[in-house]
């Protein structure tokens, strides 16, 4: 039946300019509270070039060991060395459990790497905890475009997750905190890889981008047109905010498929929320749901947005966003 | 210099559940853990899987390409899984067994895998980077495993060069464009663009294209074998209905005082 083979929690810490990104002090909060409720040890591995700053970072978020592989070839993601990486990491330290983040690495890196050391892994989990009895880790995620929750276990070790980003609390940093920096450099080797990267280029996003917006202005079917969208942009720019769309608008080419929220689309959590003329249906507002604040603006009392919002207007966006644009000019 | 040979290019289609259904029309049966069909929403190709789909047709646009639609399900909609072939797709492989389960990746994986091994010398798999019900995100990675193909996740554009691959996919502050031999495995995103609407040619051919239909013993599969994930609960996430609703006469009164109090909770 269920094999409890693994000991302890390793936790694949993203960086972002040398630090540890946002998702990585999430993971290893999760990872922390994990291993507490295991009884045993946290664990943490750092893939790129240059990451040593964010080792000692790692320990200060409560990490006992940290894998540091380090090496030019592995400043960019690619599947194969970051996954020769983490079996190397993971035939080392022979975890229970791997949490990594629910972003485009982790979710290229979970499933291939569930796949080499034939286990599972359980995407974009919104809450972990361990059974107290079976000692096993209980995985909570959205299915059904978001319309149900599924808690399920998986039978064979590692148990490995991909957290949701901002689902939960970032660890504490605690400068006195021992640590020990193992550096598995050495054992890796550039791999062999079948893909080749023929271009990699940065393109400044125009205005602010969606993922980082602290302020989030999202339009739905009710805006009937491009024209709308407008409106939203003006609204948005007053608030130093972004323009987001639930999946009809995009479909309608009235917003750009990389302005879609929810499960579908982006996962967002700006400090403010602004619904325009959306429904509500599950797939979006999973996408959303863990914002600050949320309002909702819908002439139709009934919508389904009014159950997950903060504050609503019941009226036509039409005499709402000219009234806010107005006011805040 | 030969003449570039027809291409084969296999797309993985999943009839879901619509995703878009209301809340109030969506319902759990707790025992068995598992959403109730209701009978009024018929059911969907999973959305990110119509992108695959619509990528596929992208690269037979351009280039002599047989498009294969494999659906694997335990009960599949005729309606619904036939929609590829009136968009432009060349047959269908439907692989229906009720013992197949929309929550065992791992199964769907190796069954997918064969009937693929069964097709046929093939150049280029795609599949929707996530099915839209149980959102896991692991079967083109599994097809891949279970084949000895790689397997690119997360593309938002493909295309096929002579015998290679060509993908171009988001990075957070960017985007990279990737190239490998074919055959390999592919998943797309909604960034590819949502599936075109039937042709009128395709259309009206659509009734004659080949259907082959496998159960999991025409597959030489016994699917009874455990899933390594145990579904232990399944609810409707519960929303504690604390929304203010902001009051006043006018558009303009509702709009201050939604302002007021944003400005009072330091929120703006």
């Amino acid at each position: 039946m269920e094999e409890q083979t693994g000991n302890g929690v390793l936790v694949h810490c993203e960086i972002s300019d040398g630090r540890l990104a946002p998702v990585a002090t999430e993971a290893l909060g999760a990872g922390s509270r994990l291993a507490a409720g295991l009884g045993q040890g946290l664990s943490a591995v750092l893939i790129g070039s240059g990451v040593g700053e964010a080792a000692q970072e790692a320990i200060a978020r409560g990490a006992a060991k940290v894998y540091v592989a380090d090496a030019p070839f592995l400043q960019d993601y690619s599947t194969e060395a970051y996954l020769h990486v983490m079996q190397t990491v993971v035939g080392q330290s022979m975890p229970a459990v791997v949490l990594m983040g629910q972003t485009p690495v982790g979710r290229d890196l979970a499933p291939w790497l569930a796949l080499r050391l034939d286990t599972g892994a359980t995407m974009d989990c919104m809450a972990l905890a361990i059974d107290p009895d079976t000692k096993r880790l209980q995985m909570t995620r959205p299915v059904y475009g978001g319309n149900a929750q599924a808690v399920q276990v998986c039978r064979t070790d590692p148990q490995v997750a991909t957290i949701r980003l901002k689902s939960m609390a970032p660890a504490e940093s605690d400068e006195a905190r021992q640590g020990e920096v193992i550096d598995v450099t050495a054992a890796i080797q550039t791999p062999e890889s079948k893909v080749t990267t023929r271009e990699r280029k940065i393109e400044p996003a125009a205005g602010v981008k969606l993922e980082d917006a602290r302020v989030i202005v999202a339009g739905g079917r009710g805006m009937g047109s491009s024209a709308g969208f407008d409106q939203l942009g003006e609204l948005a720019a007053l608030l130093d905010g972004a323009v987001g769309a639930t999946r009809p608008p995009c479909d309608a080419k009235w917003a750009l498929d990389s302005q879609q929220i929810g499960i579908t689309g982006k996962i967002v959590s700006p400090d403010l929320y602004v619904a325009v003329a959306v429904s509500g249906a599950s797939q979006h507002v999973s996408g959303c749901s863990s914002s600050k604040v949320i309002v909702a603006i819908n002439k139709d009392p009934e919508a389904n947005i009014f159950r997950v919002a903060d504050y609503g207007i019941v009226d036509d966006w039409k005499a709402v966003v000219p009234a806010l644009i107005s006011s805040l000019s | 210099m030969s003449e570039a040979a027809l291409k084969n290019i296999i797309v993985c289609m999943k009839q879901v559940l619509d995703p878009e259904i209301p809340l109030s029309l969506f319902r759990i049966d707790p025992e068995a853990r598992t959403a109730i069909p209701p009978k009024a929403t018929p059911p969907v190709l999973s959305p990110f899987d119509e992108s695959a789909l619509e990528a596929a047709l992208q690269i037979k646009d351009s280039q002599d390409a047989t498009v294969t639609v494999v659906s694997l399900g335990k009960k599949l909609v005729k309606a619904v899984v036939t929609a590829p072939l009136a968009a432009g797709a060349d047959q269908l492989v439907l692989l229906q067994d009720p013992a197949f389960d929309e929550f065992n990746t791992q199964l769907t994986a190796s069954a997918i895998a064969t009937a693929i091994g069964r097709l046929g010398p093939y150049d280029l798999i795609l599949c929707g980077l996530q099915a839209a019900d149980t959102n896991s995100g692991q079967v083109g990675t599994g097809i891949a495993g279970l084949l000895g193909v790689p397997c690119i996740t997360a593309a938002r554009k493909v295309g096929l060069e002579g015998d290679k691959v060509v993908v171009e996919r988001s990075l957070p502050d960017g985007h990279e464009v990737l190239e490998v031999p074919c055959p390999a495995v592919v998943t797309a995103t909604y960034e590819v663009g949502s599936l075109r609407e039937p042709g009128l040619e395709a259309f009206m051919s659509a009734g004659q294209k080949p259907i082959t239909t496998w159960s999991a013993a025409d597959l030489g599969m016994e699917p009874e074998g455990a899933n390594r994930f145990e579904i232990l609960t399944m609810e409707t996430p519960v929303h504690e209905g604390r929304c203010e609703i902001l009051e006043g006469a006018s558009a303009e009164e509702k709009a201050s005082q939604l302002l007021a109090r944003l400005r009072e909770t330091k929120v703006i």
